[in-house]
């Protein structure tokens, strides 16, 4: 877990350096998701920088696209392209666009950023899988806010139909979306028993646990069901200012605010 | 009749005063001044009322607002059903995902039974920046003005925002309104009077028509003021609403100049230009250019940079009034 504890850290200081470049981008939700990421990029998935379009590799759509730089940074990090890159977040001509565009970079499975749709993408994915009796898993990243769109749950009636025991979705449930909490803004709870209720199988774990995490993730391979995670999280993890505030959904960091945290980031 | 908004100050044309604003704070402004007039108006968002602006009217009338959540279909049908029980409801999303994710509940349950919802959209085309192509509609003005019974408009500041958002209300029956995120400059001063169907002349000219939309407006006036430097004459014509055209406008330009260009933030298939090209096509073919974003999609970057970038500049607007007077 060593290892992992120690490229968290580095993609968290991506996180921070890049939306601080930017002046725009959404760190909340990039911090809340970066043990998850780590887990997969680091640990579970089976992929490989130099042949990224390899049929037999597992896939990973973030649904939750806004989170790219956690994506961006992890991918870097792991080889898809330099880690220099990462400079250029949402600037004019950049192949680090505000949100992951499949068709511009390489590591990207699915173009996202219109909440809803991956996790249909995924499940088409799943389905191909399946078809081609081939055993790569796709992963899929989802926001407690984003399961508001019915479409979530279009497609998690589809995954449980076709039996897509090769699906995992992960709920990043840090609580919050941009108008507040989610359940003063639009109750999608009890998450767990909803999805439970659609045919999937469900484990809750602590978001930035990595054994738990990673045990949910390889738990996946026995069911015959598509699993869910529930992973608890907090919105802005690790950098003081920014935990559990709905306020840093999407707003950059000062320099002087990017200096700060990465002081919490040593 | 057509207005001219400009003051005369010692024979000079001016603008009383250059007032950044952005059509989406006008439309947060409008919503309370409407709320307070008005018991029936409600105004639902999914998610985004910090940058649609409804939060002004939410935090003054917190029990006639509804937050729907991030769920824009369900926001569009439950806004039909509001409507079919007498309220006047204004909902708001960005431009992309109200008119796109929502498309066929605007279609089939709010326009099809003429239902009186408001779809206020606000982040349209590429001037969202940052957030990039996922985000920047650059297709909804025709997606809106294909559908039967909407009503279309395109305000092109915020004066002219304030006061379309306001002739909605008073219109019964479905529009789409389209609001922008940045601040733009001030095309129209505070005397200007907004009507629904109307187009309003800004600059007199002979020599080729330049109409705009939204705060390619602007654009295009400062078009005019390069082609004037030139020799060239320009027309200057502000088109915010797309439908009902003001179809009498633009042929009477049109039959004066013989030659016109279209300017807007949006894909040039399908918007105004296909508008106005749709009007003379059937009643006064002359020469045409349209500028807008040519079938493409945008891309992450500061606003300005997009601009320059997919040639929606007023040198844009100007280069293509000397090619369609070249055809003339
Ligand atoms: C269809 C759609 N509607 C609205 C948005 C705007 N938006 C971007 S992020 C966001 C809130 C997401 O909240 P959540 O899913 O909880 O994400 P997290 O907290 O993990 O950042 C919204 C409404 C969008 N990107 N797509
Ligand atoms: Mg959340």
């Amino acid at each position: 877990m060593q290892h992992l504890e120690v490229t968290a850290k580095k993609i968290r200081r991506h996180i921070i350096e890049m939306i601080g470049t930017a002046n725009s981008g959404h760190p909340g939700g990039s911090l809340s998701a970066t043990e998850i990421v780590t887990s997969l990029y680091f640990d579970v998935m089976n992929i490989d920088p130099e042949n990224p379009a390899d049929p037999k590799r597992d896939r990973f759509v973030l649904s939750k696209g806004h989170a790219a730089p956690v994506l961006y940074a992890a991918l870097a990090e792991k080889g898809f392209f330099p880690v220099e890159e990462l400079k250029t977040l949402r600037q004019i001509n950049s192949r680090l666009q505000g949100h992951p565009a499949k068709h511009k970079l390489p590591g990207i499975e699915s173009s996202t950023g219109s909440l809803g749709q991956g996790i249909s993408t995924a499940v088409g994915m799943a389905l191909a899988g399946k078809l081609d009796q081939s055993d790569y898993r796709v992963f899929c990243l989802l926001g407690d806010g984003e399961i508001q769109e019915g479409q979530v749950w279009e497609a998690a009636m589809a995954a449980a139909h076709y039996k897509l025991s090769n699906l995992v979705a992960i709920v990043d449930n840090n609580g919050l979306q941009i108008d507040g909490s989610i359940s003063d803004v639009m109750s999608p709870n009890p998450i767990d028993k909803k999805w439970a209720s659609f045919g999937w199988e469900v484990i809750t774990v602590d978001g930035h646990d990595f054994k738990q995490i990673i045990d949910a993730l390889n738990k996946g391979k026995s069911t015959d069901k598509p699993l869910l995670i529930l992973a608890k999280t907090t919105k802005g993890k690790c950098i003081s200012f920014m935990e559990n505030l709905a306020d840093w959904h999407g707003k950059a960091p000062s320099a002087e605010q990017v200096q700060c945290a990465l002081e919490e980031l040593k | 009749m057509s207005i001219l908004n400009f003051k005369f100050l010692n024979g000079v044309k001016v603008l009383t005063e250059i007032k950044k604003m952005a059509t989406r704070d006008a439309y947060g402004n409008a919503l309370v001044e409407l709320g307070k007039e008005h018991e029936d108006i409600v105004v639902l968002d999914a998610d985004l009322s910090k940058s649609t602006k409804t939060n002004t009217f939410a935090k003054e009338f917190p029990e006639r607002f509804f937050d729907m959540g991030i769920a824009e279909q369900n926001m569009m049908g439950v806004a039909a059903g509001l409507a079919a029980a007498g309220k006047v409801p204004f909902a708001s999303s960005f431009a992309i995902f109200a008119t796109g994710r929502a498309y066929e509940q605007i279609r089939n349950s709010i326009c099809y039974s003429k239902l009186n919802v408001k779809v206020a959209a606000t982040h349209a085309g590429l001037t969202v920046g940052e957030d990039g192509a996922t985000h920047q509609a650059l297709e909804d003005i025709a997606l809106m003005r294909a559908i039967p019974n909407m009503t279309v408009l395109v305000p092109a500041d915020g004066v002219e925002a304030l006061q379309a958002v306001k002739a909605a209300y008073e219109l019964n029956g479905p529009v789409y309104i389209r609001l922008g995120r940045p601040k733009v400059d001030a095309v129209f001063t505070e005397d200007y009077e907004f009507k629904i169907g109307k187009a309003a002349y800004l600059r007199k000219g002979k020599d080729v028509t330049l109409i705009g939309t939204g705060f390619m407006t602007s654009e295009a006036l400062k078009a005019a003021d390069i082609l004037a430097a030139e020799g060239i004459d320009a027309e200057v014509i502000n088109i915010s609403t797309i439908k009902p055209l003001d179809e009498e406008t633009i042929i009477e330009s049109a039959t004066k100049t013989r030659c016109m260009v279209t300017a807007e933030e949006h894909n040039i298939i399908g918007g105004l230009g296909s508008a106005v090209a749709e009007t003379l096509v059937s009643h006064c073919p002359v020469p045409m250019e349209r500028v807008g974003v040519n079938d493409t999609f945008g891309e992450s970057g500061k606003p300005a940079d997009l601009m320059q970038k997919y040639g929606l500049t007023a040198k844009d607007i100007a280069d293509a009034a000397k090619k369609v007077l070249a055809r003339k």
